[in-house]
This record gives C-alpha cells, sequence and structure tokens, in this order.
C-alpha cells in the first residue's frame, strides 16, 4: 500500500465521554480510491470514530487530517469546503422527512450550487436513477419508502455533490441478504465509477469479503489490526478469530 | 483547476466541439448556459464531435451536461459522438448515458379559482372525516368505560393517577396564577367604569357571574389544552410513528383501554377541580383589587358576594367542567393517533389538536349557554 494518497488519516485519536476514553490513540489510514471497512464490537467506537472525523463528536486529542488539512487548524470556511467534499449515509438514513426523495437530492445541491430549476432536477433525477431508484420514488416522502428504498435514497443525497469520501454508517444493517447484495454491488460500481474514497462501518461478514479493499478493526479502544481479509483471516488475534472464524464467518468462504 | 470551457470550431457540415478545464458541480452553472449556446448555434451541423480529451476533472453534473449536449444534437437528428474519452471518465459517461430517458413531466399550468375551490372542499371534508373520527372514538370509549365498570379491575389505577397528577397537580400553580390575575384584571377594569355611574360596588357582582359562570372554566380549559392537550397528542403520535400502539395490538391489548381510557379519565376528573380551585383564585384576585384599589372592604366583598350569587351560579361552571375535558381528551387522542410517519405531520397535528379543543369548548359554551338559559340557571 505504500506510495499511495492518503485521504484521511487520524493519529493517536482519543474521544472520550466520561471517565474512560471510547477510544484511545486511535491511529488510521484511508487511502484514494479504496474501500474501507471498519469493524468491531457493538459499543466499540466505530460509530464514534466516523462521527468524531466528520465533525460531530469532540475530540480529547490527537490529530485529524482530511485531505491533508487538519481540521482543527481550519477556519470556518475551508472547513465547509472540505465537508463540501465528503457524503454521509447514517445510519437510519436520516432522511427529511417533510421532503420527497428528490427534495431530499436537491437539498444539498439547492444549498451549495446556484442551479438552473432545469439542472437541478435533472441532476437528482440521475443520482436517483444511479442508485437505481425509478421513476415512481421521485415523489414520494421518506414515510412512503421501504427500509432499502430509503437507504438507497440516503446514498443518493450522499452523493449530491459528488463527494470525494463517503461515509457508510452500517449501509446493509436492516436489509435482507438479496438487497444487502444488491446495496455492496451499488457501492462497489458507484465507487469504480465516481473514483470514491469509502469508509464504511460495518457489521456484515458478506460486505466485508465482497467489496472491501481493506479491513480495520477497532477493539478495546484501538485498531487493532488493519489490512486486506486475508490477513484477517490469517490473523492470531483472538478477537479476530472469533469474528472472521466464528460460526457466521465461516458461512461465506 | 482549469476554467471550464467549451470551443467550436466548423469544418463544412462537421463541428468540432473541445470541452476544456473542470467540468464539475463548481462549474455546473456556467456550464449550462454554455452548452445551450453550443446547442442552439450549431444546430445547422450535420456531424459534430465532442472531444474529451483536454478534460481536466470530471464529475457527475459534467458528465450529465455532456450527455445532454449530445442529446441536444441528436434529438434534432443530428450526427454526434463523443471522442477522446479517457478510462477513467468512461464509466461515468456510460452511466449518465442512461439516466433521464424519461422526460420530467410538465408543470400543467394552475387555475388559482380551481384551487381555491379544491382546497377548501378538502378542508370541509377533512372537518367531516375528523367529527367522523371523534364520534368513533367517543364511542370506542364508551364501550371501555363500560367494560371497565362491568370488570371495574381492569381500570389502569397506576397510570391513571401517573395522569392525574401530570395534567392536575402539575397544572395547579400556573392555572391558580393565571386565574388570579385575570380576576384581578376584570375587577380592575370594573371598577375603573362602574366607579362613573358611582355603582363601584357592583363590580362584585359582575366578577362573581362573570368567573364563575364562564372565565374560570373557560381559561382553565384553554389552559388545559394548550398544556395537557398538546402532550397527549404529542405521546400518542410518536408512540404511532414508532409502532407502539401496534405492539399493544398485537400482544391483545386495546389502545383505547390503555392508553386512551386513564388520559381521559385523568383529565375528566382533573379540570372540575381545576375549575374549582381556578375560580377561588380568580374571586380572591378581585377581591384583593376591589380592596387595595377599590376601597370595597372585604366584608362589603362577601356581602355583596352573598347577594349576587346562589348555588346553580357556582353549579354552570363546574357542570361544564367534566364536559369540556371529555372534548379535549377526545381531540386530542384522535390527533394523535392520526399522526403519519413524519415529524412533520406530529408538529401539524399537534397544532390542530390544540386549535380544535380550543374551538371546540368555546363551540360547547355557547351550547351550554343556550341550555342553562332554557332551563333557567
Amino acid at each position: 500500500m505504500a506510495g499511495r494518497q492518503t485521504v484521511i488519516s487520524v493519529r493517536d485519536l482519543v474521544v472520550g465521554f466520561g471517565e474512560a476514553p471510547v477510544l484511545d490513540r486511535v491511529t488510521l489510514d484511508v487511502f484514494r480510491g479504496e474501500i474501507l471497512g471498519f469493524v468491531g464490537g457493538s459499543g466499540a467506537g466505530k460509530s464514534v470514530l466516523m462521527r468524531t472525523i466528520i465533525g460531530l463528536l469532540p475530540k480529547r486529542n490527537g490529530t485529524i487530517e482530511v485531505f491533508g488539512s487538519d481540521l482543527a487548524a481550519l477556519g470556518e470556511r475551508e472547513r465547509r469546503s472540505i465537508e463540501r467534499r465528503w457524503g454521509v449515509l447514517f445510519q437510519q438514513g436520516a432522511l427529511f422527512s417533510s421532503l420527497t426523495a428528490l427534495q431530499n437530492v436537491q437539498f444539498p445541491m439547492r444549498e451549495y450550487l446556484d442551479l438552473s430549476p432545469r439542472l437541478l432536477e435533472e441532476i437528482a433525477i440521475a443520482k436517483l436513477e444511479m442508485v437505481g431508484l425509478s421513476a415512481d420514488v421521485r415523489g414520494k416522502h421518506p414515510a412512503e419508502l421501504s427500509g432499502g428504498m430509503v437507504k438507497r435514497v440516503a446514498l443518493a443525497r450522499a452523493l449530491a455533490l459528488d463527494p470525494d469520501i463517503v461515509f457508510l454508517d452500517e449501509p446493509t444493517s436492516g436489509l435482507d441478504p438479496v438487497g444487502a447484495a444488491e446495496f455492496d454491488e451499488l457501492i462497489r460500481t458507484l465507487q469504480h465509477t465516481l473514483g470514491l474514497s469509502v469508509f464504511m462501518v460495518t457489521h456484515d461478514l458478506d460486505s466485508l469479503h465482497a467489496v472491501c479493499d481493506r479491513i480495520a478493526v477497532l477493539s478495546e479502544g484501538r485498531v487493532i489490526a488493519a489490512g486486506p481479509i486475508e490477513t484477517m483471516l490469517a490473523s492470531e488475534h483472538p478477537w479476530l478469530q472469533s469474528y472472521f472464524q466464528g460460526k457466521r464467518g465461516r458461512r461465506v468462504h | 483547476m482549469g476554467v471550464a470551457a467549451l470551443n467550436g470550431r466548423v469544418f463544412g457540415e462537421r463541428v468540432a466541439l473541445a470541452a476544456m478545464g473542470a467540468w464539475t458541480a463548481a462549474t455546473a452553472a456556467e456550464l449550462e448556459s454554455i452548452v445551450e449556446e453550443a446547442t442552439r448555434r450549431y444546430e445547422h451541423a450535420r456531424f459534430v464531435d465532442i472531444d474529451l480529451a483536454r478534460l481536466e476533472r470530471l464529475d457527475t453534473f459534467g458528465a450529465w451536461l455532456i450527455e445532454r449536449l449530445e442529446r441536444g444534437f441528436t434529438d434534432r437528428g443530428l450526427n454526434a459522438r463523443i471522442i477522446g474519452l479517457s478510462d477513467a471518465d468512461r464509466g461515468l459517461i456510460e452511466e449518465v448515458r442512461l439516466v433521464n430517458r424519461t422526460s420530467p413531466s410538465e408543470r400543467v399550468a394552475e387555475n388559482r379559482f380551481l384551487v381555491a375551490l379544491d382546497q377548501v372542499g378538502r378542508a370541509v371534508a377533512e372537518m367531516g372525516r375528523s367529527l367522523v373520527l371523534l364520534a368513533q372514538l367517543l364511542g370506542a370509549l364508551t364501550r371501555a368505560v363500560l367494560a371497565t365498570i362491568a370488570h371495574p379491575a381492569r381500570l389502569r389505577v397506576t397510570s391513571t393517577v401517573h395522569h392525574l397528577e401530570r395534567v392536575g397537580w402539575r397544572a395547579l400553580p400556573i392555572i391558580l396564577l393565571s386565574t388570579f390575575m385575570i380576576g384581578a384584571i376584570l375587577a380592575q377594569q370594573g371598577i375603573f367604569r362602574f366607579r362613573d355611574f358611582g355603582a363601584d360596588v357592583f363590580v362584585v357582582d359582575m366578577v362573581a357571574i362573570l368567573v364563575l359562570r364562564e372565565v374560570g372554566v373557560l381559561i382553565v380549559c384553554v389552559m388545559v389544552a394548550g398544556r395537557s392537550g398538546s402532550a397527549y397528542t404529542a405521546e400518542l403520535g410518536s408512540m404511532k410513528m414508532r409502532e407502539e400502539i401496534d405492539a399493544l395490538r398485537t400482544m391483545g391489548l386495546d389502545p383505547i383501554e390503555v392508553l386512551v381510557l386513564p388520559r381521559i379519565v385523568a383529565l375528566v376528573v382533573a379540570v372540575p377541580l381545576l375549575t374549582f380551585l381556578g375560580s377561588m383564585a380568580a374571586l380572591y384576585g378581585a377581591g384583593l383589587v376591589c380592596w387595595l384599589y377599590g376601597g370595597i372592604s372585604p366584608d362589603i366583598f362577601l356581602a355583596r358576594l352573598r347577594a349576587a350569587i346562589w348555588l346553580p351560579t357556582f353549579a354552570v361552571g363546574l357542570i361544564k367542567a367534566p364536559f369540556m375535558a371529555l372534548v379535549i381528551g377526545l381531540v386530542a387522542c384522535v390527533e394523535g393517533f392520526e399522526v403519519e410517519g413524519s415529524a412533520a405531520s406530529l408538529g401539524l397535528k399537534t397544532t390542530a389538536s390544540v386549535v380544535k379543543s380550543i374551538f371546540l369548548v368555546i363551540a360547547l359554551d355557547g351550547l351550554f349557554a343556550i341550555f342553562f338559559a332554557s332551563v333557567g340557571m
């Protein structure tokens, strides 16, 4: 992996809420154009790391660099321009419930870009079609959509501004295996066509096998391993063994 | 990053267009007009080559605009093609080739008059529907009450007492304060006007009758609708949103019996009590103002009070209270059950709950006024 460009670089990050830190000196790199799967037990702090990188949680110590600039050192304007270059898919989709699917996708474009109504509509429809949604979904409100469709609309919204990095928080949770496999495939295709870097928090072993270029494992507040799936499978670490070699892990290969 | 541009050169019937610079979201607005102009300018050509070799950056926005440029020509029967496509951009261009094949539906110009008529019609139908829903819930509630009377052990005492504390006990301070002030204000205004006629002392009659018959119960109901009715709607609404009500049903429990009955029983008990205490606070406020501001001593105030009112004056206010409580509770629960999936709908229904229940309380008050007048109370 040497010589590849890093888009996110986390160094000695400490995040905590009470006495004991949730993340204790975490160090992690995400390279350009890769899909990084981020795993760990429930409550290990996977989402905490993601939310800290995108600035929703405060950090206690350490540095986070995105596109080579330290987020903490940036002013309001520079920060905004970095934020425009990433898209986030939240676990529950977090679609705005008072807007239709199409309006949800248009929302970030409307805020940041000065486009004609026609172009705005065409691009939003293009994004919805790229995530595999048909025309009849456009006018519907999130409450009228199924779980899988909500995730797709949310992905289209995350991609609205053509970001360089996409953060996905458990993208396949709550989807049936067929839907989850299709979603993995979709992420793979979009990552390829749009040249995205993807940071994916997941629990889904199938996703890890199918789409992730590299996997990072969080345990007891630290990243205990990072590398391709083969490295994970070969590891001697007891947690990794039980995670990847357990009953549910073996099913996959 | 180079500025986005589209250079065109004409060779007889052939036009060579070269896209240059960054065709991205940031330049999309500017590019759109460039693309439109190019489509118009070269409409008489027969062959169009769109050369992408000198592009620096391309994203979905740029790719779509190139696709739109090409479609602009091919739709007019021209021969357009894309050349100089790099491998990195090929996937994106092929992707956008598939999208937006169904043209966006034309917005039909709407007739303002018809829209207004449509809205009025919908509002009337909605009003009718909400009356039906109220009647339905009243029916279901009656059934639950009868079932509870047959098996008193089924009443959820803990829940009822909990709601009684919330809508009664905890509402007491604010209700006492408001009614106290209303009583004081009525007395002050009365003294001010009545003094011109030398009839200061009759202010006691006015305040006593007004407070006991109308103002006490109305103020309490408005406060309760705003404070507790809205809370009921929001609670039931968010329970509905999170499928908690469906969960109750699947466990064989009747949401009316579990959720609605304790809430409405609590209101029907609490509102008359609050009305009584509120009316007393209002009279106390009036008495204080009469004494300090109007020079009417407490002895005279009490004597006038005894002369001005008799038991039915007092009863009129208290008889109305439980009925108004029932209306507030019913409207709050109906609106709560009407909430749909979205946060906006929760807000909408909570507003509707307060507005409707206050309106219905006032309408009911009018009906009671006619009723009491005809029975001579």
